[in-house]
């Protein structure tokens, strides 16, 4: 008699555990979707080009991969730009300063700033993306060779748009 | 199961295994680090920092393992109210805190030449810095009363709680955009780390779980010798040996025999 009613305890413990848990995940997943601008690091250049005109005064970062043959410098000597796309939508984007090591073309980066009124992104940071992959040089020139790369960088722009 | 998780079957199981483990755990991490500093190949882009690779997946691996171990201790100690269940718990924080603030130190000095900054507050570090607080917190909270039951209640309630935040870690970078690199390791496609960078890798995820498994077991087994010392005393049990062997605290001794 008293054994199943401290199972039945034991039971109910467990069903009142069950229930705050879900409870708690059901409150956590409704925060983090309805904050998921905030949540997110970056915008897409197509995220940028649908919210677009975006107040000049509004920080934002931007993230994408730098498109092939973009990269300039401007005549100031000092001040770089490059478009970065998400092979659907392209932005410009303007940065004075270090730039880091991974950075170059075809490279995914992620740059703080904000929108100028010609539609430039004017960039304070300019961080690089490391994707997924990990391999050897070795490996990694005969994956070029064989034109397996290109997949590899659609899929990385892809994963951008998000 | 209630047979197994009794503390003199807990001991007496244990006894045997611990040095094979302690071995194997000292072989993987060694020929895991050889693997990992020596005989493996540089990435095509990051160079020799790749290398913080092998420290940092087993940490942040190891991280969410020792929460989902403490969170499971303190669900079975509240609904069986099984002692063992909130010592392995109470072992088990420090360990996971230490694994997932290895994990951010690395991450923090793989970003600064990878990314170009030490920290951003992207979802997957934030959630794992999240990590740590929980342990922080739970720490912080079995401690904080004087009555040993109830630090294990509310931290048993904290521990399941935060588990939420173990699916978050872990799919923030599927669920959000995110600085921080997709998952390599498992993932649909299958792993993205070329075979010559999983054998390192797969060495000190095995050396750090069976690391993590020897110092549970020597942690649990401290706490019950701990406790049967504690329960000894106040038996009087110390008093009756008093007569044929030397005395090991006497003032015990006098405030226990009135």
């Amino acid at each position: 008699m008293s054994l199943s009613r401290a199972k039945s305890r034991k039971r109910q413990r467990m069903y009142i555990i069950g229930a705050v848990l879900l409870a708690v995940a059901g409150a956590a997943a409704l925060a983090l979707t309805a904050f998921e601008d905030s949540v997110v690091f970056f915008f897409s250049p197509s995220e940028i080009v649908e919210k677009s005109p975006i107040d000049p005064d509004q920080r934002l970062r931007i993230g994408g991969l730098v498109e092939e043959g973009t990269v300039t410098k401007l005549q100031d000597g000092k001040t770089i730009a490059f478009v970065v796309t998400d092979m659907a939508q392209s932005v410009t984007v303007a940065y004075s300063g270090i730039l880091p090591d991974l950075f170059r073309e075809g490279q995914g980066i992620v740059a703080e700033g904000h929108m100028n009124a010609n539609g430039m992104f004017v960039a304070s940071e300019v961080l690089a993306k490391h994707d997924e992959n990990y391999m050897p040089p070795e490996v990694a020139e005969s994956l070029k060779k064989s034109g397996y790369w290109e997949e590899i960088e659609a899929k990385n722009a892809k994963k951008m748009r998000n | 199961m209630h047979r197994f998780a009794k503390p003199s079957v807990f001991l007496k199981l244990t006894a045997p295994i611990l040095p094979w483990l302690a071995g194997a755990t000292a072989i993987l991490i060694a020929a895991g680090l050889y693997f990992a500093l020596f005989a493996s190949p540089i990435d095509y882009q990051q160079g020799d920092t790749v290398r913080i690779m092998y420290l940092h997946v087993p940490s942040a691996w190891m991280g969410l393992f020792c929460y989902v171990g403490m969170a499971i201790c303190g669900a079975m100690s509240l609904i069986w109210k099984h002692p063992l269940a909130d010592i392995c718990a109470r072992a088990t924080a420090p360990i996971g805190a230490t694994f997932t603030a290895l994990c951010l130190i690395t991450g923090s000095l793989w970003g600064e030449p990878m990314w170009g900054t030490w920290w951003v507050w992207d979802a997957r570090l934030t959630s794992m810095l999240i990590l740590l607080f929980l342990y922080l917190g739970y720490i912080a909270l079995v401690n904080a009363f004087d009555d040993p039951d109830r630090g294990s209640k509310a931290g048993s309630a904290l521990a399941l709680v935060g588990a939420v935040n173990v699916p978050i870690v872990k799919f923030s970078v599927d669920w959000w955009n995110t600085l921080h690199q997709p998952a390599s390791i498992v993932r649909m496609d299958g792993p993205a780390v070329d075979p010559s960078m999983q054998l390192p890798l797969a060495l000190m995820i095995l050396g750090f779980t069976g690391y993590y498994f020897v110092v549970l077991i020597l942690r649990v087994r401290l706490e019950l010798n701990e406790r049967r010392i504690r329960a000894l005393h106040l038996s009087g049990m110390f008093d009756d040996n008093a007569q044929d062997a030397e005395p090991y605290d006497p003032g015990h001794n006098a405030e226990t025999s009135q």
